[in-house]
């Protein structure tokens, strides 16, 4: 029984991000009708708005320290990051600690920014070409993005670590009246199924409680007859692509304490954003949060030890397998709306 | 001849000369002189542009004539290599049983794949062939590795036993691949002035299978079958209409150009055996469309002139380095030399994938039928000035259209 809730709570946190990119990804398909494959470069642009914002935080000037020596008996210099020299020390500390949060702050504009100038730039001229084209220019552009981050910051991965207040695992199990220490979770974890459980409680609520929302709605619906009606449903779109952005990047400032961020995180987790999205169905936004958090918790399954020693090598490809057993069963995906992308 | 119309043959004759002259053609500097960096005549990267030319005009018999779009082609491309380079451990070191496995194998895998795949069209056929190389290339990585090799890749080695012929040389060295005593690796030089050319057997030996894949691929796009594949790709729901079923031609098509991918991992493999999971990662399949794209795809010469552009440019530029680049822009003033290479530098060297994306982008924005299509529009271009400069006889001809 332990085991096994351990397993669903491991699984979330990739969920999570699945489920994050899906629905980004998922909203551009249903109200732009474009195969985004750049969504994933997204992801690991907005990871590394979180190093750049830690390593900006972290610039530092030196000072000598006439308290203390080092070995030869000459005063020390000492490093002092310019944020504590600013707001004092423990002011700085704790900014500097808390850098990762604040880079959803500093994310939100430039990530809109990034969704804007692409919507608007390329991916505006495509909507009249095959899907085809549409896969090639994002493909393109996903590898220019993600060769540019390389050429900046390096094919390595750049650990950035999570606050102080939520490094370590905490007693999960006894809460709920497990043995103690049976179920342990890293904080952090939580802290990002919660923040992914937000984001997409406020998206959908964007989407079903706004005037916005539900001209937006009604775009993906019936695109011709809102336009009839005198909206101009392009540039709403527009603010779709930037918000589908908006949600792509916190979801990677958020997972960099995770995982390390590199330059080909985002093509790694494209690949299985589209499965989580083709699982989902094509255009719907619940699939494709459901499909998400399903496929985490599923490939979390796989990777147990019993599972992986009564099928080999299952951890690997579970996720493409039920790709395709749910396409040649449902060929909708689990919710998928009648026509959107039938072709 | 050959069954072939005129200016297919015209163009099959210019392939065969490029072929045959490759060495030549791709040599064009002397060696020593400042520009011998961009030849691109030695063995290794010859073998490389017909291997990928081969693997490109399969994959154009899927993506050109049937307008479907696969993202795993690559798959097919590893599991031919390392099908090959079992049955050099296995059985002989001749190339011939494993050229003949690699095809079977790859094709085997392309009926299964493709029998899932086709039952859907469109991007859920890209994502669905993405989703089976990713995971043909996570199960090389994992499960498969006895087979496969792992990460390390799959090797001769010394002890193999092989059943026709023996497992080490007289020297106690690997055997090399060879066609019926032809060793792949034997080359001679010919030395011209200050001009040396090599001719490598493997070269020459890639060269006739891909004289007889590209023979094959004429055929098949003048076939009644080929106007099959076309009727899928410009109306599918026409074409069942009348009362015929798509898919036996697409899977028949889409086996077909598995089958290539396959043959051009055999031919990696009778060059060099060696074989690895990288060459079947999603990018890798990524590439291939990116020479169809690029050279100009539904045309037959478009994939050999895409393919044979990136793999040169990729050999060449990705050798540039920082010194190379002082070099070419020392005549400018020290400044703005600096800064022309600081501005130069992330495209070479390294950074030949960002070079590869911002072209492959401007391609498809601009020119989607490729350098092909570049040609015949320079081509109208000229055509076009010399109607204008010819004096017009007479008032019969056509006031130029509006916005031409």
């Amino acid at each position: 029984m332990e085991a096994i809730i351990l397993q669903i709570l491991n699984g979330l946190d990739k969920g999570s991000a699945y489920a994050l990119i899906a629905l980004g990804l998922t909203l551009i398909f249903g109200t732009l009708g474009v195969v985004n494959f750049a969504h994933g470069a997204i992801f690991m642009i907005g990871a590394f708005v979180a190093v750049t914002l830690n390593r900006v935080l972290n610039l530092s000037f030196s000072v000598i320290d006439e308290t203390r020596t080092d070995f030869l008996g000459n005063p020390m210099q000492v490093q002092v990051p310019y944020v504590e020299h600013w707001f004092g020390t423990q002011t700085g500390a704790a900014i500097i600690d808390w850098s990762v949060p604040l880079a959803i702050i500093v994310a939100i504009p430039i990530m809109a920014l990034i969704g804007i100038a692409m919507e608007r730039g390329l991916i505006k001229h495509f909507y009249k070409r095959p899907h085809a084209d549409q896969i090639l220019v994002t493909f393109g552009l996903a590898i220019v993005l993600q060769e540019i981050i390389k050429a900046f910051y390096g094919a390595n991965p750049i650990p950035t670590p999570a606050p102080d207040a939520f490094v370590g695992s905490f007693d999960l199990g006894q809460i709920f009246g497990f043995e103690p220490f049976a179920i342990m979770y890293p904080y952090w974890r939580l802290v990002y199924f919660a923040f992914a459980a937000v984001v997409i409680g406020a998206v959908f609520a964007f989407l079903q409680f706004t005037t916005f929302g539900m001209v937006v709605r009604a775009g993906m619906a019936d695109r011709e007859t809102v336009g009839i009606l005198g909206i101009d449903i392009d540039k709403r779109f527009t603010t779709m692509f930037a918000i589908a952005a908006i949600v792509a990047g916190l979801a990677g400032v958020m997972y960099t304490p995770i995982l390390s961020p590199n330059y080909h995180m985002g093509m790694d987790f494209l690949v299985l954003s589209f499965v989580v999205v083709v699982v989902g169905g094509m255009g719907s936004l619940g699939g494709a949060v459901a499909a998400g958090f399903l496929l985490g918790v599923l490939q979390s399954f796989a990777s147990m030890s019993q599972v992986i020693d009564l099928i080999p090598g299952i951890n690997q490809v579970i996720i493409y397998l039920v790709a395709i057993i749910v396409l040649l069963t449902r060929p909708r995906g689990l919710m998928g709306r009648k026509g959107v992308m039938e072709d | 001849m050959l069954g072939l119309n005129k200016a297919d043959l015209r163009l099959y004759l210019i392939v065969l000369g490029m072929l045959i002259f490759a060495p030549f053609i791709m040599n064009p500097f002397p060696e020593g002189s400042g520009l011998a960096q961009f030849n691109g005549g030695y063995p290794d990267l010859l073998q490389k542009l017909v291997i990928f030319g081969i693997f490109a005009v399969g994959f154009n018999i899927l993506f050109g004539l049937t307008g479907y779009l696969s993202f795993g082609h690559a798959a097919f491309l590893g599991v031919g290599s390392y099908a090959g380079v079992w049955m050099m451990k296995l059985l002989t070191m001749n190339v011939v049983p494993a050229l003949i496995i690699s095809v079977l194998t790859a094709g085997l895998l392309s009926v299964i794949i493709g029998y899932v795949s086709l039952r859907r069209s469109g991007i859920y056929f890209s994502i669905l062939t993405l989703a089976f190389a990713q995971m043909c290339y996570s199960l090389a990585y994992s499960v498969l590795t006895p087979i496969t090799g792992g990460e390390t890749g799959l090797t001769l080695s010394l002890n193999d036993p092989r059943v026709l012929g023996t497992s080490q040389t007289a020297e106690g060295n690997i055997p090399v691949p060879h066609f019926f005593g032809l060793e792949m690796n034997a080359s001679s030089t010919l030395e011209l002035g200050a001009w040396s050319f090599t001719f490598n057997t493997g070269y020459y030996f890639c060269a006739v299978v891909m004289a007889v894949a590209f023979y094959f691929a004429i055929r098949l796009f003048r076939s009644p079958f080929g106007l099959m594949l076309r009727a899928v790709k410009s109306n599918q729901a026409r074409m069942s209409y009348t009362g015929l079923n798509a898919r036996p031609y697409t899977l028949a098509a889409f086996v077909i150009s598995g089958m290539y991918a396959g043959l051009a991992g055999g031919l990696m493999v009778a060059m060099d055996p060696l074989a690895g999971a990288e060459r079947m990662i999603w990018t890798a399949s990524g590439e291939v469309v990116l020479m169809a794209i690029l050279g100009g795809v539904g045309t037959l010469i478009g994939p050999i002139l895409g393919a044979g552009v990136i793999k040169y440019l990729e050999s060449i530029i990705s050798t540039i380095n920082s010194t190379i680049l002082h070099q070419w822009f020392a005549f400018l003033p020290d400044g703005l030399e600096d800064f022309v290479v600081a501005i130069i530098y992330p495209f070479v060297g390294k950074g030949w994938h960002l070079t590869l994306g911002i072209v492959f982008m401007l391609v498809v924005i601009f020119l989607p039928g490729g350098i092909v299509e570049g040609g015949k529009r320079i081509g109208n271009l000229f055509r076009r000035k010399r109607r204008e400069e010819t004096p017009p006889s007479s008032t019969t001809t056509p006031a130029p259209k509006p916005g031409e």
